[in-house]
């Protein structure tokens, strides 16, 4: 995956800072909107370099529009997660069936394996261990196939149908 | 108004629900991993529900958007940020050498650590 141009980092870099700063202020005062932007510059000269490596690609309209997607899918998915927690930690037989698994993923971006690991660690009852490459070793609570496709099936796939057009 | 104050406090009250469940799974579970795995799950979703609850509730209470956007932004953080530490401490865990539970079935990270450490003696020799 090529490399965006620096401007255009520095461009993406700016706007993640000024919405951040929009939702702390929470003031739309011209005073408080050109202060914010004027630190905004600064703090993204500054970091734009660690920050991203695609520029404005990021703002690209389908990925946005499965990020905003992606967001209920998570939520629900995580309120799952916690329901099946309830009931092991409720249950008086303790049902659980611990065990590491191994699963495969097509990501390619850092960022999207980030994504990825963090999703699985807060959805039913898988926390991630250790990522190589593209497989994660994954600590699972209720092991039901230890096979590597059958484990990468019902813990990553459901992620990586969304992840794959937001990060690639 | 008051429907939004009533939203606010159901979700506090929800959080503070998980939040002891995710007590109760820290006394319960048997070893390390699943004990990570029922306090990060549980203390996530539950400072998710007070944090943005006191958001809603402040809205409704006094009006107030500032509160709103504050909360979402620390749940954001608290979402984002969670997970990388339970990570890095089951991890840490691991490395240390602290053993799964007796009744674990698979263990497939330490057969991949065999399997490389073998494949690098093979590859020694030849």
């Amino acid at each position: 995956m090529a490399e965006a141009s620096r401007i255009s980092r520095y461009l993406y870099t700016i706007i993640v800072l000024f919405i951040i700063w929009l939702f702390l202020t929470a003031s739309l005062d011209p005073q408080e909107l050109a202060f914010g932007l004027v630190l905004s510059l600064i703090i993204g000269a500054f970091t734009y370099e660690i920050f991203t490596t695609r520029g404005l690609a990021n703002l690209h309209p389908k990925r946005v529009a499965y990020a905003i997607a992606y967001i209920p899918y998570f939520l629900w998915a995580m309120l799952l997660a916690n329901l099946d927690v309830a009931y092991r930690v409720l249950h008086p037989k303790r049902p659980i069936n611990p065990g590491i698994v191994e699963c495969r993923t097509n990501l390619r971006s850092d960022v999207g394996k980030l994504v990825l690991a963090n999703s699985i660690t807060l959805t039913p009852g898988t926390i991630t261990l250790e990522v190589e490459g593209d497989r994660y070793f994954i600590h699972w609570i209720d092991v039901k196939d230890a096979s590597v496709e059958g484990a990468s099936k019902s813990i990553t796939g459901p992620f990586e149908k969304f992840l794959k057009v937001i990060f690639g | 108004m008051n429907v939004l104050v009533a939203v606010g406090e159901f979700l506090v009250l929800f959080g503070s629900a998980f939040y002891f469940l995710s007590t109760l799974g820290l006394i319960r579970m048997p070893d390390v991993y699943t004990r990570m795995q029922t306090a990060t799950k549980s203390a996530t979703l539950g400072s998710l529900g007070v944090i943005i609850g006191a958001g809603i509730w402040a809205l409704g209470d006094g009006g107030s958007v500032a509160w709103l956007t504050k909360t979402i932004i620390i749940a954001v953080f608290l979402l984002l940020t969670n997970p990388i530490s339970a990570h890095t401490l089951i991890r840490a865990a691991y490395k240390s050498g602290i053993p799964l539970w007796e009744g674990s079935v698979v263990d497939k990270y330490r057969e991949a650590k065999a399997r490389a450490e073998s494949g690098e003696e093979e590859g020694g020799e030849a």
